[in-house]
């Protein structure tokens, strides 16, 4: 029997990465991105892949769409001509955003300019308080008169921001009937619906990051689907969210800003399904290319999730330099560190890294076009863990001249090192940045990194991978199949799921009101289930609650998972001691005598994801005889030694290779330092071990 | 990795970016456990790690740098104190001394010995603000720390893992709001545990015994960093004076920053006494701040430590209020203090590089935080009892900010914390904690000082409660009487000011009520400007009229652009109004020389 193709399409910065599954095989595909008309590479793509699989476009039954088209609105500033609408007093709010400065000691920075101007921000009386009782009438002769400006702007999109819709939506849903029926085809958004959560500027941000890229996200999608049904593609077509499920087109179509950084998602859900396959409890998934890296945490197969994502970084990545969105995300750190990263000396005469990158155009200083900078794939190419003859399958012939006179001219001369140790310090201080956001980023979650396994894709990851892993006291590192294409490969794989969060104060005491509470659940399901359902059909769901909770006069709240089941009266005392055993292994200590309480309720409702091909790793005690040898400094110690070049095509499941060595292959090079052995497993996944020696 | 010594210079990077990262989780663990709207929603924290002898190696970049250049010089007291053979593994300490922490009574500093095989290597403290300390409660009305609340004196927090249950009982009941005061000690202590912890994974990786070396390298390197950065600008002597208001009378901060060869130093002679109020700055603050003020100016990007602040001598005259001694008011000293850094960058201002340039120095600004300090119920408001009897007790403690001075090249921010670097509480977040109903946050036109940069603008805040009762109002505020200046041409910002809606004007500083049925309007001050506003282009002003930051009539009457209805410029009206303001402007100044000549004869 043979059933229908799944097919993968992941538009990055530069390239579309396809994945095709069918029948346990699998097929990929690399195109160039078309950034302006990004349907093009699409179409370009499956194509190729289709041809490559030897497949009809009927034979597609499925197809699943991750883009970086709704971050690059944002960040590029080409949504559409967008208003805002907000609770009279508060034009500014969004301008003013925290009032603070994200860099003490720089007094030239500036804050993010909003996604609207101030003079496309118009103000409407009306009060909701914070208990949701109206303590002023909404002027709806005003949302009216708005109208007619909005009209005569000619504006496309609209997001309706008022005070304390997460308690009270009866404002924000009057308004969007005033404007639908005098403006039926204007795109609205209501800020209550897109994050019915507390903290107006935070709240407001995301709606108007909304309603900024709706109308651009609409038109893309609609004319995907019709090329892709002029070419025979005709099936169901879903998206990838930000938060790694699968969402029906329409959902996205409303709720666009759910698609931002949706791509690193699909990689942290090959990472977990990668985990799931050889049972590794405690991961961290490591996603390097060619501008930044990724770095995420998994335990027991599941990514931590957040609610906040903060887009476009201007300022040097720095936190607080983006703009605020309020939607579920698969939590992970970012940072300016990519093969194309920029490296030079500071004032104090340290090698800085990033986090401006090269790109691909001129691109490094080794590619030979025009870039001179000292990047970080030059400093592999002095340290000779990059092939200059077969790097990305050959098509870009690298000049290890060039990287040298760029890392000497960079670095070396300024630190009066030689070519060799000035890369190693290019190498050593790339990986340290990694090394301590991820820190960061473990503290964040209260978790350790010592003792994990580490699964390292994207182009630039098997490179680095093993030095990190030392630095993090990780003594496994995976590079799966297809590392290079890792995020459409973590597409195939994802869940038909939806996430809704309410903000909802309870406190943990005798006031609790078990019923008003299992009565908000039952709506949030059925919210939810109408979106999964969608797509799901009678498919098995699997329901997921978390409630944020804290101690009564805290600020931050922490994300606990809380039974599914409907709370009796009594279960206070048992949510309370769930929060009391969270808070202590997070923090270390928790404080005697003090009552909790929570501030909002979040359900994830998912399909079922397909049980992992269990991996096998036994050595079959066979050797290889490597392809080649190559000079390369083993980072482990510095040292230029002699190391055995293996290609990975050529290497079966159950061969064991010492370290140092160098394992290639079309999309990315995997560097097994001094401290590791290598093997491979069943599933053909490369598996770094710690060698005692 | 390799430690030849080629390569060492690598290693030490490396290791000085980790110490970086453990104080910022230090600092991120203490955000976001911790109790107090300041702590939790501001960041208005601190933290750090020290070497055995009270050096600052590094920072959080998460903090304020009142807190962060104070705390600096804490950890050497508690060393007095406490020397460092004498403690052991689970040992915390704690105090809120005004003058051996951080300013004022409600900043708890934390210190924690870090052990490494049996010998303390390190020490990592932390300061966050508390909401209450008891006594009259935050304001600058005490006459006496005595009055401003609870003491704590340098002591432990726990023996060996043992909390002193004894010093929380009394903490307990002597503030207002104990859970969040007791919460945020917890938190403090906590927050050092996880620098401890992952300074000692630090230690273990890279194969050292002490911090010895690498805090040498630290501060050699910082050193070094600060004496070529001060060796670029030219020596000599600068003097500035600013008046601001003060409390009962306005205050003189007056400076001489000398640049010397390899150093630099303030001398704060000539300033004002102390005020029998509690705007009384403690040293520890006022090097602070000043400090702070000279190294965004002079060498911003040089890391913050111990070597770097010994590059800036800062000091005062006895009988100074920047110089405050026990026991006299010190709760609102932030109000004073934080107005230094302007006091630096007028004497910065006329200081030139060795190649002869200018530096990059702002006009002055709004510089104090413009908080929302309100109370309501019995015993918060000064009213009668009966009109209280059915009012939520409540305490508002929200952080907001006026506009900061114009840049060297660039307009100021608006609606923005300068020095501090604080958040702001979001207004919905204080409304769900209290009856408070904020009506109206929005920019306040025309109070950003004109100038070729434009000063940043203030905001306006209108407020009252759900309540039908009156509520108080704890003014901090300055810059109400004397307005942030402008520099080399450009105006002054807009004075702050402090009102009810219905007219009445109220004091900048002080708790004061607001009577039922009023609603509190805190008009927040505008930045300076800097340069000839005549001379901004004139779509920068068209620009400012579109969004509201400048009326269509100011543009006209200050700036000399001419706009039509649709705010476009009507550029030939334009060219002859500023020939029309500039001859004005000239016609004033002479007879300004005549008047003077009069006055002179």
């Amino acid at each position: 029997m043979t059933n229908a193709a799944r097919l993968a399409v992941d538009i990055g910065g530069t390239f579309t990465d396809l994945a095709l599954t069918r029948d346990g095989r699998r097929v990929t595909a690399k195109v160039l991105t078309t950034p302006s008309a990004p349907e093009q590479g699409v179409l370009t793509g499956v194509k190729a892949i289709l041809e490559k699989a030897g497949l009809a476009p009927s034979d597609v039954g499925i197809v699943i769409h991750g883009t970086t088209l709704a971050t690059n609105a944002i960040i590029e500033r080409k949504g559409a001509k967008t208003a805002m609408i907000v609770t009279d007093g508060f034009r500014d709010s969004i301008d003013m955003a925290y009032e603070n400065r994200f860099e003490q000691y720089d007094i030239m920075m500036d804050r993010p300019a909003p996604l609207v101007p101030q003079a496309m921000r118009f103000q409407a009386a009306g009060r909701i308080d914070a208990q949701g009782n109206e303590i002023q009438p909404l002027d709806e002769a005003k949302i009216a008169e708005i109208c007619d400006r909005l009209a005569a702007e000619e504006v496309r999109s609209v997001a309706v921001c008022f005070m304390h819709p997460y308690a009270n939506m009866a404002h924000e849903e009057r308004a969007r009937e005033i404007i639908s029926a005098r403006l039926p085809d204007i795109a609205i958004t209501l800020s209550g619906e897109v994050c019915p959560e507390i903290r107006e500027y935070d709240r407001w941000s995301t709606a108007l990051a909304n309603a900024y890229i709706q109308p651009v996200m609409d038109t893309y999608l609609r004319k995907l689907s019709v090329e892709l049904e002029k070419m025979g593609v005709d099936c169901p077509f879903f998206m990838i969210t930000s938060a790694g499920g699968l969402t029906e087109v329409e959902m996205a179509r409303r709720f666009p800003v759910r698609l931002v950084e949706s791509g690193p998602a699909g990689g942290a859900i090959l990472a977990a399904h990668v985990a799931a396959q050889s049972d590794y409890e405690e991961i961290l998934s490591f996603d390097m290319g060619g501008t930044t890296a990724k770095i995420c945490l998994i335990e027991n197969g599941q990514p931590h999730y957040s609610r906040t994502f903060e887009v476009a970084r201007e300022y040097r990545f720095l936190k607080g330099s983006g703009l605020p969105l309020r939607i579920p995300v698969i939590d992970m750190v970012e940072i300016g560190a990519g093969g194309g990263s920029i490296a030079r000396i500071d004032e104090l005469s340290r090698i800085q890294i990033g986090p401006d990158s090269m790109g691909s155009e001129p691109g490094p200083a080794s590619y030979g076009r025009g870039g001179t900078a000292a990047t970080v794939t030059d400093a592999n190419v002095v340290l000779g863990r990059l092939d200059p003859e077969t790097f990305a399958g050959g098509s870009i012939p690298l000049l290890p001249e060039r990287a040298e006179t760029a890392v000497m001219e960079h670095i070396g001369a300024q630190l009066e090192l030689d070519p060799l140790n000035a890369a190693i310090g290019i190498s050593e201080v790339v990986e340290e940045n990694m090394a301590n956001a991820s820190r960061v980023h473990a503290v964040e979650l209260g978790r350790n990194l010592g003792g994990r396994t580490m699964i390292a894709f994207g182009g630039a990851a098997p490179l680095h991978a093993a030095r990190l892993a030392d630095k993090l006291g990780i003594r496994r590192v995976v590079v799966p199949a297809s590392a290079g294409v890792g995020s459409a490969v973590g597409f195939l794989l994802a869940p038909i799921a939806y996430e809704i969060n309410q903000s909802r104060f309870v406190t943990l005491d005798d006031t609790f009101d078990n019923e008003a509470i299992n009565a908000l659940r039952k709506d949030m399901y059925a919210k939810a289930l109408e979106v999964v359902s969608a797509g799901a059909g009678d498919q098995p769901l699997i329901e997921t609650w978390t409630a944020d909770m804290r101690y009564v006069g805290q600020g931050h709240e922490v994300t606990v998972d809380i039974p599914a089941t409907p709370f009796e009266a009594e279960d206070h005392k048992a949510l309370h001691d769930l929060f009391v055993s969270y808070y202590t292994s997070t923090f270390g200590r928790s404080i005697p005598g003090l009552v909790s309480e929570i501030t909002g309720w979040s359900l994830r409702l998912a399909t079922q994801a397909p049980a992992p091909e269990k991996a096998r790793h036994e050595k079959n005690g066979k050797t290889v005889c490597p392809a080649g040898a190559r000079r390369m400094v083993d980072a482990a110690t510095g040292d230029m030694i002699e190391a055995p070049v293996y290609h990975r095509a050529e290497l079966e499941p159950g061969v064991t290779l010492a370290g140092p060595c160098i394992i290639t292959e079309e999309e990315t090079t995997t560097i097994v330092t001094s401290r590791f052995d290598a093997g491979v497993n069943s599933l053909g996944h490369i598996v770094l071990d710690w060698n005692e020696a | 990795m390799t430690d030849t010594s080629i390569l060492s210079v690598i290693h030490y990077q490396v290791m000085w970016d980790r110490l970086i990262s453990v104080v910022e989780e230090q600092a991120q663990a203490l955000i976001r456990t911790g109790f107090s709207t300041s702590t939790r929603e501001a960041g208005d924290v601190s933290a750090g790690i020290f070497d055995t002898s009270g050096d600052m190696l590094a920072q959080a970049v998460t903090g304020t740098p009142g807190h962060v250049n104070s705390m600096a010089r804490a950890v050497a007291h508690f060393l007095d104190r406490f020397p460092v053979d004498t403690m052991k593994p689970g040992d915390v300490f704690i105090t809120n001394d005004p003058w051996k922490g951080t300013g004022h009574l409600h900043d708890f500093t934390v210190v924690t010995p870090a052990f490494f095989n049996g010998a303390c290597v390190s020490l990592f403290a932390c300061t966050c603000h508390v909401v209450d300390v008891g006594g009259r409660g935050i304001g600058p009305d005490g006459r006496q720390v005595y009055e401003e609340g609870i003491y704590i004196p340098l002591m432990y927090f726990a023996r060996e893992g043992r909390v002193d249950e004894t010093m929380i009982e009394i903490v307990r009941g002597n503030v207002r709001e104990p859970v969040q005061v007791i919460g945020d000690i917890y938190s403090l202590a906590a927050c050092n545990d996880i620098g401890c912890e992952r300074l000692v994974e630090m230690m273990s990786e890279f194969g050292i015994e002490t911090l010895d070396a690498l805090g040498e390298h630290i501060l050699d390197k910082t050193a070094r960093a600060m004496k070529e950065a001060i060796a670029d600008i030219a020596p000599g002597t600068f003097h500035n004076t600013m008046r601001v208001d003060g409390y009962e009378r306005p205050l003189d901060l007056v400076a001489a920053l000398t640049v010397h060869e390899d150093h630099i130093s303030v001398d704060f002679e000539g300033t004002s006494a102390p005020s029998p109020f509690g705007i009384n700055v403690p040293f520890c603050y006022t090097e602070a701040y000043a400090t702070f003020g000279v190294k965004c100016v002079v060498a911003p990007k040089v890391p913050n430590n111990a070597a770097s602040l010994a590059a800036i001598r800062i000091s005062t005259p006895e009988n100074c209020i920047l110089n405050a001694k026990h026991p006299l008011p010190v709760a609102t000293r932030h109000i004073t203090g934080q107005l230094l850094p302007d006091v630096m960058f007028g004497c910065l201002s006329q200081v030139r590089t060795r190649a002869g340039d200018p530096l990059a120095v702002p006009a002055e600004g709004s510089s104090c935080l413009w908080n929302l300090f309100a109370m309501g119920g019995a015993g918060r408001v000064d009213a009668e009892p009966e009109t209280l009897a059915d009012a939520r007790v409540f305490n508002v403690m929200s952080f907001h900010s006026g506009g900061a001075g114009a840049r060297a090249g660039k307009d100021g921010l608006s609606a923005t914390a300068f020095p501090s670097g604080v958040r702001n509480v979001p207004i919905e977040i204080t409304e769900a904690g209290s009856p408070m109903i904020v009506w109206r946050k929005e920019y306040r036109t025309d109070s950003g000082g004109a100038g070729y940069y434009r000063g940043g603008l203030g905001q306006i805040m209108e407020v009252d409660t759900l309540d039908t009762a009156p509520f108080a109002v704890s003014a901090n505020y300055d810059r109400v009487l004397f307005p942030p200046r402008g520099r080399d041409g450009g105006q002054d910002g807009a004075a702050g000011v402090v009102r009810l809606k219905s007219g009445e004007h109220l004091r900048g500083k002080g708790q004061q009520t607001v009577p039922y049925g009023e609603r509190l309007l805190i008009e927040m001050p505008g930045g300076g400007g800097i340069g000839d506003p005549l001379q901004r282009p004139a779509e920068m002003v068209a620009k400012d009229v579109r969004e509201g930051m400048v009326s269509a009539e100011k543009a006209r009457s200050v700036y000399g652009v001419a706009l039509d209805d649709a705010h476009a410029v009507i550029a030939d009206q334009t060219e002859t109004l500023r020939m029309q303001l500039r001859a004005k402007m000239k016609q004033d100044a002479a007879e300004d020389r005549s008047v003077q000549m009069e006055t002179s004869k």
